[in-house]
Formats: structure tokens, sequence, C-alpha cells
């Protein structure tokens, strides 16, 4: 559903977070400049979010700035997206007791999830969350805890308006507007807010501020800025499915020349908000009695994620940077039907050494003697 | 919602030393409605999970109909294999499974087998072999190939020496050294396809074993006209935990814990052998 589209003057912004309290979302999140970054916090009031903040990002840089004005989503993402929402970057899979005699009980570890609202998702991050769902709720092993909190969350997106210098999602489809998978979304204008519901939760939200209707100027002007951010995006990849392109190309010499920069740190998995590998491992209690399954956030960067008891499926860096890349951008077209990327740009601003997807991208098409 | 990364509790019921390194751990499902439904196909896997360490694949070696404990047998190479080394009968473990593609029965039916495996033991395709034996009418031929680096590293010795014996059944094996007591072939794997007869028609192939020795025997068998076709074959990643999460087991497109660990030949084709995958 698309509802009509209402007004939200800037101060019924904190009326909006009250409603979704009153609505039972225990937990409402939004945008805080917090540690030099925009992250993902628990917002008091509207006075929470970073007004008149401004971020600059290029491969391998980040920082936050002062601007004009009192727009407080003029940013492009910083480093959290929603993934650690719903896929927990650290969390207790199950419980196992041992009794005296050595027998064994395995228990739900218990953790339920909070409802939780977002206000602020991208539209990179949305797309990202949809990849995510059919990895995690696929058949037949749908995973129960992803379930929950996803069905847990309620998203209010804001159309981006400020795309940073390392943002590609025009190129790929899934931005700068949030088409889809919001409950309410938003478009930021200087004295407010144009608002539409994506969904009947989202419209019984919006229902208890009385809104007025947003004038047609008002949409002319937020969906010119949307358009205006497409327009400004100065990295892209060059098509949506570079399968062929690379599975070609698993050869290709610059696997060589990217491989000798890359840290294998593994920043850019976990920046990535469709990365989805975990590695499982116990933590037993020192008296014995009762051990945690954990499972946390793994990369295919590390040596051990390719560990073969008596080697290392990737043991170099051009191997690991070749599995990341060419997972993301040509099998995640065999296994879910489209790319792994949803040009949020973060992996380039995250790098500590710059690696830009979209470069390596056109190096890699570059013919090999070229 | 089900959830399926838990285990349930398994009893050890029997324990065989194979070699020093090898053993195989006969489970019990302690819950009768759990053993009830239990079913699995040769060439599947289970996650057997040794309390307080971890989770580890494992393939299936016991009969799909047989009604009693399921087997595994096991090497010792990593923290939880070398931890279950230790168990004693009575003792308990989680099991989760069973996961993965097994062999192609169906289309293995009425034609000859040929089983190609390399290494220790190779568990995957014993599975294979006794479902077979037991089901000897179903099947043409039967034909083992397997080669080993020593010739101590051949477990199931007498095993395969009383398959030998038995009608319509081939058993061929070469080490890589030999030795005094090895009156078999000497070399790899591909020195005994010329003397297996194998007819490139009637036969639909399975292999198991070092992704190296796979990739030449079937250039052999290629070589030999078995159609692309007829092969099918298993192979190992990382994996931990089986239902197509956690990420490590991927080769290519592929998660081999849901779409192998069987695979037919042709879909692995390009992937097999590269660097990296």
């Amino acid at each position: 559903m698309q509802s009509m589209a209402l007004f939200l003057p800037r101060p019924s912004l904190d009326a909006l977070i009250q409603a979704l309290r009153a609505c039972g979302y225990e937990r409402v999140l939004g945008a805080v400049a917090r540690d030099g970054a925009i992250t993902l916090q628990a917002l008091g009031s509207a006075s929470d979010l970073p007004v008149g903040v401004r971020d600059r990002q290029e491969p391998g840089h980040y920082r936050l700035e002062r601007g004009e004005g009192e727009r407080c989503f003029a940013w492009a993402n910083g480093p959290q997206a929603l993934k650690p929402l719903t896929f927990a970057p650290r969390e207790t899979l199950w419980r196992c007791e041992r009794d005296a005699e050595g027998r064994l009980v395995f228990q739900d570890a218990g953790e339920r999830s909070v409802p939780t609202a977002v206000i602020g998702v991208r539209a990179c991050d949305l797309a990202a969350l949809k990849i995510q769902e059919r990895h995690f709720l696929k058949a037949p092993y749908p995973d129960p805890r992803y379930a929950d909190r996803r069905e847990s969350l309620f998203l209010v997106a804001v159309h981006c308006s400020h795309p940073a210098s390392t943002c590609f999602c025009a190129s790929t489809g899934d931005g700068p507007r949030a088409e889809s998978g919001f409950d309410l979304a938003l478009s930021e204008l200087d004295d407010g807010f144009v608002v539409t519901a994506g969904t009947e939760r989202g419209a019984a939200v919006v229902e208890r501020l009385e809104l007025d209707r947003a004038s047609p100027e008002q949409k002319a002007e937020a969906d010119a800025e949307i358009d205006a951010a497409a327009q400004r995006q100065v990295r892209a990849l060059p098509s949506r499915n570079l399968r062929e392109g690379l599975y070609a190309r698993l050869e290709h010499p610059h696997w060589d020349q990217v491989g000798r920069r890359c840290l294998s740190c593994g920043n850019c998995t976990a920046v990535c908000p469709t990365c989805f590998c975990h590695a499982e491992q116990d933590e037993p209690v020192l008296d014995g009695s009762h051990t945690d399954h954990l499972r946390q956030w793994d990369s295919c960067f590390t040596a051990v994620h390719s560990y073969m008891g008596h080697f290392l499926v990737r043991e170099e860096t051009r191997l690991r940077y070749r599995q990341w890349l060419t997972h993301k951008l040509a099998s995640w077209h065999d296994q879910y039907g489209r790319s792994g990327c949803v040009g949020c740009g973060r992996c380039i601003a995250w790098c500590p050494v710059g690696i830009d997807i979209t470069a390596e991208v056109a190096a890699l098409l570059e013919p090999a003697d070229a | 919602m089900p959830d399926p990364d838990r285990p349930v509790e398994v009893e050890v019921v029997d324990r065989v030393e194979e070699t020093p390194t090898i053993y195989t751990l006969h489970l019990r499902f302690t819950d009768p409605g759990v053993a009830a439904s239990y079913r699995s196909r040769p060439g599947q896997f289970n996650m057997l999970y040794l309390y307080g360490v971890g989770e580890v694949p494992i393939s299936i070696v016991s009969d799909p109909d047989f009604d009693g404990p399921v087997e595994h047998t096991i090497r010792s190479v990593g923290r939880v294999t070398r931890g279950m080394e230790r168990l004693q009968v009575g003792d308990r473990l989680g099991l989760r499974g069973p996961y993965g593609r097994g062999w192609p029965l169906e289309d293995a039916e009425d034609r000859d087998v040929v089983i190609v495996t390399g290494g220790l033991g190779c568990a995957p395709v014993v599975s294979m072999i006794r479902y077979v034996l037991q089901r000897r009418e179903r099947f043409g031929r039967l034909t083992i190939l397997q080669g080993v680096k020593h010739t101590d590293d051949l477990i199931w010795r007498r095993q395969y020496e009383s398959w030998q014996r038995l009608p319509n059944t081939q058993v061929l094996l070469a080490a890589d050294v030999g030795g005094p007591n090895w009156p078999y072939s000497v070399g790899k794997v591909t020195v005994l396809f010329d003397r297996a007869g194998i007819d490139p028609e009637r036969s639909i192939v399975m292999l198991c074993g070092p992704e190296i020795m796979m990739k030449a025997s079937i250039e052999r068998l290629l070589a030999l006209n078995v159609p692309a076709e007829s092969l099918w074959l298993s192979i190992e990643r990382n994996m931990q935990c089986g239902v197509g999460h956690c990420g490590h087991c991927q080769v290519g497109p592929y998660f081999v814990c849901q779409d192998g660990p069987v695979f037919h030949y042709p879909a692995l084709r390009s992937w097999l052998g590269v660097t990296g995958f």
C-alpha cells in the first residue's frame, strides 16, 4: 500500500516518536551523532537527532561536519546498517545442560526481541534487509530468531537527499528513494516532512498525529530532492548483473593487484548490510554444568573461514577478496536472484586502505591486456 | 517455527576402533519419537555436537532403512573430532540432521555402479556401497576403485576383501607406495581405470576423496567415454550450521550443505579444482 502524502511539521517530530511508543514500540531508535559517526541509538526525543550535521565520505575516509539549518537527516549512512537489529552480531543459539550422569538437555536460549521502531532508515538498507530476509528465512530452515526480530521492527524510512561521494545506490536500483519495505517514509524539507505510509500499521501510527495533506508544492520539492540525490551520485556499478562478466574473469591479473592492497581486515564485511557469514562456538561455564552455543559475525576475509582441518581453501588475500566480490556481485544472483550489493558504499568509506568496489569492478572488466 | 540450530540428544551405544585415528560411533536417539521420525539417505550428513566443544559435519554410514543406531565413521583431525575420539559407550552427544543431498539412488537403479574413492575410508561412499549390497538385485555390476597413499591407510581391509568375493562385484585397490603385504596395484587410483572394464553406457560413477584425485579420475572417465551426466561427486567444505546460513561452505554459487555434499558433475564442473573456491 502507498497512502496519500501528509505533512508533518518539524516541531511534530516528537509527536511521531510518542505515537510510536504509544503503539507499543518500547524502543525507538534513530540516527545519533556519536563517536564521530552517525549511529543508531535509542532516542529520548527528536532533539537527539543530528541537527545540522553533515558527513564527508571518501574511500577510506569518514568525517562528520557541522552544517547549516535545522535538517536532521542531511547525511548519508554511517557504518551501522539495520543488520545488527535482525542478524545479531553475537547471540546465544541454545544452551546445553549436563547432569551428573552426563545426560544432555538442549534448551532454547530464551532471547526475545523488543518491539523496536527505527527512524531514518535509508532505501539501501531496506533493500539489504529484503536480501537478508531471503537468506535467513528461506525454506526449509528459516531462522526463528531472525524472524522474531524482523517481525518486531517498525521501519520509518527517510528518502535520501544527501548521498555521499561513496554512494552508488542509483546504479544498483536500490535508492535513493525508498520504494517499499517501510512502514512509514519521510521526505525531509526545511520546515518539516512529507509522510507516506507503506503498511496498515504505518497508517495507524500517523492517524494519531492528525496531519494535514502535503501540498503539491511540498510533494514536488520532496521528489525533486530525491531526483537530485540520484543525479549527484558520482560512483556507479556498470550493470545490475555482473555475473557473467566476473565469472569469466576469475583468473584476471587484477585480483593480484587488489590482493596486494587489501589488508584482509574484514571491515567491509562488518559494515556490509547484506554479508551474512557467521561462526558458531561453544562457551562452557567453568563448573561444567552448562554451556552456551553462540553464533557471531564472521568474515570471508579471515583465514579460518575456509579452514578444512588439513588446509585452507583461501590462503591468499587475493582469493579472499575474489570470494567476497564474486559472491556479492556474481554468485549472489544464482543464490537469491539479484546482486548482493545495494550501493550503500560503506565498504568503500570504511576500508582502511580505501579499496573501492566500483573501481575494482571497472578494472576487472577491462580487457586483461589493457 | 522449529529451531534448525538446536540438536537433540543421542547416546553412544557402540564404538569401533578402525585405526588409531579413525573410529565409528553408533548413536541412539534418547527420545523414541525422534528415533521413529529420523530418515536419512546415503551421502547425507549429520551435525554432531560434543558437549562444551562444538559441532562438526559427519557423513552417515548406516543404512537408511535400518532402524537401529545411526553410524558415523570419524577421523580425528580437529578439536571436536579429537575430543569425540575419547567417547565411550553410554556417553551423550548432540545431533542435528540429516542434511544435504545424498547420492542419486533412483538414477543408479539397473545401472552398473562405479565407486571411485581416495584417501582414508571415505565414509560418504561406504554408505552407498552398503546400500547397493543390501539391495543387490536393483543394481548392475558394482565396481569399487580405491586409492590410498600408503598401504597402511586402507581401513576396512577385510571388508574390501569380503566385498571382492561377492558375485558381480569388483574391487580394485591401488596405493601410491606399495609394500610386501600389498598384493594390489601401485600408483594413483587412475591406474585402475583401464583394468576396471567400465561400460560407459551402463555405468553411473560416484566419486569421493581429495578434489585433485576426483578431477584426475573424471578426466580419465570422460576419456573412456563415460558421459559427464553419469558422474556424481561428494565434496567437503568448512560447515558450521548445516542449514545454508553460516556461509562457510560456499563453492561458487553453491552452499555445499544444502546443494551438496553430493553434486552432479555437470553442475560443479566449472568450479572443481579452481583454487580458492
